[in-house]
C-alpha cells in the first residue's frame, strides 16, 4: 500500500512531532509512505475568512499536486473537511470542467487519518501502547462534518495500557475556529474556558484530538494554567509502542 | 395560564397605575446603531449573572430538545420533509402567496402588501387609526420587533402592551430581547420579581412562579378585557385555506386572537405553507425543536372571520423588508427557510457565552448572524457573519436543514469583497497577513522561507521553556488568554528531506 502524506501547513510549520508519528504509524503498519515536498495548504484559512478567491488558488493547487496519488492521508480532520465540503463550492464558482473532473477523481482517494487506519487499511489495533489517562476531544469538523463517530474510540480503545475519559459534552466546540479566535478573542476565550472545564473534569493527563488547531488551543490555555495536562495529536498516541515508547518533542 | 381563570378573576385595582415607558427614538437592537459583535460580546461576558442566566436556560431547553428529538425515529425524515416542504414554498413564493390572498380575502380577511418597514408601520397605523384605537394589544411576533413597531406607535399616541409573559417582563423592565423563542431568557426569577414589584407597585411580591404568574395574569386581565384591537405574528399561512397558524405556550396568545374585534397579523412573505397537511410535518419539528416539548400547548388556527367569533375585522400585513432580495441568491436563498424555532442559537456554543443582546439585532444566534445582515444593509451587520466559530452545530440542529455555515461564509467573502478594496483596510493587520499567506502558499520555496524566518523572528518572544507568552498587534488576541508553543528548531518537511539523504 502508497500513501502521500498531506501534512498541512500548521503542523509542518508548528507540530513536526505530529508528522513524524503519523511516518511512524504507517510504516509499521506497512504502508509505503510518500511526501510532496511542494505542498503547502489546503485554503482553510482563506476560505473561512472569506477570501474566497486565494482560497481557490490552494484548492487548485493541491489538486494539481495530488490527482496522480493513490491516496493522500491527512492528520487533520478540519483541512479534510475544507477539502470535501468548500472544494466543490470553490470549483463550482471559480473553477473550469477539467478542474471539477480532476477533483472528482481525487476526492474518494483523500483520507483523514483515522479514516485511513479503520476505512482503508482496516485495522483498529495498531498495535500501540500508552500506559496513561487520556481525554479524546471530538473536534467539530470531525464530528459534524466527516462524521468520523466511533473511529477514534475504536483505535484508541485498542491501545494497551491506555485509560480512555469521556469529555462531557464532548461536541461542544473549543472555541478555535480559526481566525475567530483572534477576529473574536474574547468570545473564544469564554468557549474555552468552558471546555478546559469539561475536559479538565476527567482529570486525564493527555487531551488528544485529530486536530492540531482545537489541540494548540487547549494546550495554549493548559499551559497558562498549569493545568497539569497536556495535549498530544492522537498520531502521536498510536505510535507510541512497548519497544518504541513516547518522543517528547 | 387557561382563558377561563383570566377572564373570571377580578382585575386587580393597581394595574391601571404603571409607570409609563419612554418612547425610545429607535430600538436598542437596531443593526444601524450596534456596536460591532466582539466589542458588545465583551459587555456580555463580564456579566456573570447574565451569563449564568444564559448558559442555564440554554441547558434547561437543550435537555428537554435531546430527549424528544432522540425518541422520534424518523427525525432525519422529518427534517428531509419539511426541508422540501419549505424549499416548495420558496421556489413558488410568488404563486403561493397569491392563492394565500385569495383564500384569506374570500373568508374574509383584507391582505396588506408592505415592501418594507415603513409602508407596514404605515398600514398598521392607518388600520388603527381606521379602528380609532388608542391602545392595542400584541401577541409576540418577532416580525413587529423587526419593523421597530412598537416604538413608531408609541410615538404616534398609542399605548402599546405586549400579553406574552416574556414580552410583558421584557416591556415593564424596558429590556430588549435576547432570543427568539424565550425572549426574557437572559432574565431569571428573582430578576422577573424585581420588574413586577417595581412597576406594579407590588412591593410583598416573591420569587415564587405562581405569585409572579398571578401578578401578570391580573395585569392581563384587563387589557384582554378592555382592548378591542390586537396584533399578532404568525407561524405559518397557509396557501390553501388562507389560514394563519400561531403556536404559544401560555395561552395569552389564543385570548389576545380571540377577544379582540379586530385582529392585524404581521407575517414576513417567507411563512407560507402550500398545503394544511403540511403542518403535520412543521408542527412536529417546532415544538420539538424550539422549546422541548412533544406538542407545543397552545396551537391556533384561523382563516378569516368567523360571524359572530373572533375577531370580526381581520387584516394580513404581508411585509417583503428585503426577503424577496434574499431570495434571488442561489446560497443565500435557504435563510427564508427558517421557522423561528432557535434550535441554532441554542445550539450555539458563542450564543452560550454571549446570550442574544451582543448580536444587536432581534435576530440573534446563528439564524440572527446570516439573516440581520442580509435584511439590513451589510454594512451594519459586518461582524455579524465572523460571530461564529463555524462548529456546525446550528446545522445539525436545524429542522429544515438550513445549511448556516455556508451561508455564514458567503456573507463572509461578500464582506471581504466590500472591504478590502478600501483604502484603510490595506494595512489592517488581518487582510496583510491573509494576503500575505497567499503569496507564501503560492509556491513552496517561499513558505519555507517564511517558516525559517518565522522560526528565527519569534525567538524575540520565546521564554526559555519553549513557549510564547505574548505577542504583539493581533497575536495578541491569542495570547491574552493562550500561551503558544515556540516554533520547533526543524520543520516536517525538513526532517522527512534530511531522513531520505540519510537513507540514500
Amino acid at each position: 500500500m502508497r500513501a502521500s502524506l498531506f501534512i498541512t501547513c500548521y503542523n509542518d510549520t508548528l507540530y513536526p512531532e505530529t508528522g513524524k508519528a503519523v511516518v511512524r504509524l504507517l510504516e509499521r503498519l506497512g504502508v509505503q509512505l510518500d511526501f510532496h515536498p511542494k505542498q503547502t495548504c489546503c485554503g482553510q484559512m482563506h476560505a473561512n475568512t472569506g477570501f474566497r478567491g486565494e482560497a481557490f488558488s490552494q484548492a487548485k493547487r493541491f489538486v494539481r499536486l495530488y490527482q496522480d496519488t493513490e491516496t493522500v492521508v491527512v492528520p487533520s480532520s478540519s483541512c479534510v473537511a475544507m477539502i470535501r465540503d468548500q472544494y466543490p463550492g470553490l470549483f463550482e464558482e471559480l473553477g473550469n470542467d477539467t478542474l471539477r473532473k480532476e477533483f472528482a477523481a481525487l476526492l474518494p482517494r483523500i483520507f483523514e487519518l483515522s479514516e485511513f487506519l479503520i476505512d482503508r487499511l482496516g485495522v483498529e489495533d495498531v498495535g500501540a501502547y500508552f500506559p496513561h489517562r487520556v481525554a479524546y476531544h471530538a473536534s467539530c469538523h470531525g464530528v459534524r462534518a466527516l462524521h468520523l463517530g466511533e473511529r477514534p474510540f475504536r483505535l484508541l480503545g485498542k491501545v494497551r495500557g491506555l485509560e480512555l475519559i469521556p469529555i462531557p459534552n464532548a461536541e461542544r466546540c473549543c472555541g478555535f475556529g480559526g481566525t475567530f479566535s483572534v477576529k473574536n478573542g474574547e468570545v473564544s476565550s469564554a468557549m474555552l474556558a468552558a471546555k478546559l472545564q469539561d475536559v479538565s473534569s476527567t482529570r486525564a493527563e493527555v487531551c488528544t484530538a485529530l486536530d492540531n488547531s482545537c489541540l494548540m488551543h487547549l494546550g495554549g490555555a493548559m499551559h497558562r494554567q498549569f493545568m497539569g495536562m497536556r495535549t498530544m495529536h492522537l498520531a502521536e498516541i498510536l505510535a507510541c509502542t512497548e519497544s518504541s515508547p513516547e518522543v517528547q518533542p | 395560564m387557561s382563558p377561563d381563570q383570566a377572564i373570571t378573576a377580578e382585575p386587580a385595582p393597581h394595574t391601571s397605575a404603571l409607570r409609563p415607558i419612554p418612547a425610545h427614538e429607535h430600538a436598542e437592537l437596531d443593526p444601524r446603531f450596534a456596536p460591532p459583535f466582539p466589542q458588545a460580546a465583551l459587555h456580555v461576558l463580564r456579566n456573570p449573572q447574565l451569563r449564568k442566566n444564559v448558559a442555564h436556560a440554554i441547558d434547561v431547553i437543550q435537555t428537554k430538545r435531546g430527549k424528544l428529538v432522540a425518541e422520534k425515529q424518523d427525525w432525519q425524515a422529518l427534517r428531509d420533509a419539511a426541508s422540501a416542504i419549505r424549499t416548495e414554498a420558496l421556489d413558488h413564493l410568488g404563486t403561493y402567496l397569491h392563492e394565500f390572498e385569495k383564500n384569506c380575502t374570500a373568508a374574509g380577511g383584507t391582505v396588506h402588501w408592505a415592501a418594507d418597514a415603513d409602508e407596514a408601520r404605515r398600514i398598521i397605523l392607518d388600520l388603527l387609526r381606521q379602528e380609532k384605537a388608542s391602545e392595542v394589544i400584541k401577541i409576540k411576533t418577532m416580525t413587529s420587533a423587526e419593523i421597530q413597531l412598537n416604538p413608531f406607535l408609541e410615538k404616534s399616541g398609542l399605548e402599546v402592551y405586549e400579553t406574552d409573559l416574556a414580552e410583558i417582563i421584557l416591556q415593564l423592565g424596558e429590556e430588549e430581547p435576547s432570543h427568539i423563542v424565550v425572549p426574557a431568557l437572559h432574565i431569571n426569577r428573582s430578576q422577573v420579581r424585581e420588574i413586577f414589584a417595581r412597576r406594579m407597585g407590588l412591593e410583598h411580591l416573591s420569587d415564587d412562579p405562581k405569585e409572579l404568574t398571578n401578578a401578570a395574569r391580573a395585569y392581563l386581565r384587563r387589557k384582554f378585557l378592555t382592548i378591542p384591537t390586537a396584533i399578532s405574528g404568525a407561524n405559518f399561512l397557509i396557501a390553501e385555506t388562507g389560514g394563519v397558524a400561531v403556536v404559544e405556550s401560555e395561552g395569552n396568545g389564543r385570548m389576545c386572537l380571540t377577544l379582540p374585534q379586530t385582529m392585524i397579523t404581521i407575517a414576513g412573505i417567507e411563512k407560507v405553507l402550500p398545503r394544511f397537511n403540511d403542518l403535520e410535518v412543521m408542527l412536529q419539528l417546532l415544538a420539538r425543536s424550539a422549546t422541548g416539548e412533544r406538542m407545543n400547548p397552545y396551537t391556533s388556527l384561523w382563516t378569516g372571520v368567523t360571524p359572530g367569533d373572533g375577531p370580526q375585522n381581520f387584516h394580513v400585513v404581508l411585509l417583503d423588508n428585503g426577503r424577496s432580495s434574499i431570495l434571488k441568491k442561489p446560497v443565500e436563498r435557504q435563510t427564508l427557510k427558517c421557522i423561528r424555532c432557535a434550535a441554532c442559537m441554542n445550539a450555539c456554543p458563542v450564543y452560550r457565552q454571549t446570550g442574544g443582546h451582543a448580536y444587536g439585532s432581534v435576530y440573534p444566534g446563528p439564524i440572527g448572524a446570516i439573516l440581520t445582515p442580509q435584511l439590513m444593509k451589510m454594512e451594519f451587520a459586518q461582524s455579524l457573519p465572523y460571530a461564529s466559530s463555524l462548529c456546525g452545530a446550528c446545522y445539525e440542529v436545524c429542522p429544515v436543514k438550513i445549511n448556516i455555515p455556508e451561508v455564514l461564509l458567503e456573507l463572509r467573502s461578500q464582506v471581504v469583497n466590500q472591504e478590502r478594496g478600501q483604502a484603510g483596510r490595506f494595512f489592517d493587520p488581518m487582510y496583510l497577513g491573509l494576503r500575505i499567506a497567499n503569496l507564501l502558499f503560492a509556491r513552496a520555496w517561499r513558505f519555507h522561507l517564511a517558516q525559517r524566518l518565522g522560526r528565527i523572528g519569534l525567538r524575540l518572544f520565546t521564554r526559555k521553556d519553549g513557549w510564547i507568552h505574548s505577542l504583539p498587534s493581533v497575536g495578541g488576541k491569542w495570547t491574552q488568554t493562550r500561551d503558544l508553543r515556540g516554533f520547533p528548531e526543524q520543520t516536517f518537511h525538513e526532517w522527512w528531506a534530511a531522513r531520505a539523504k540519510e537513507d540514500q
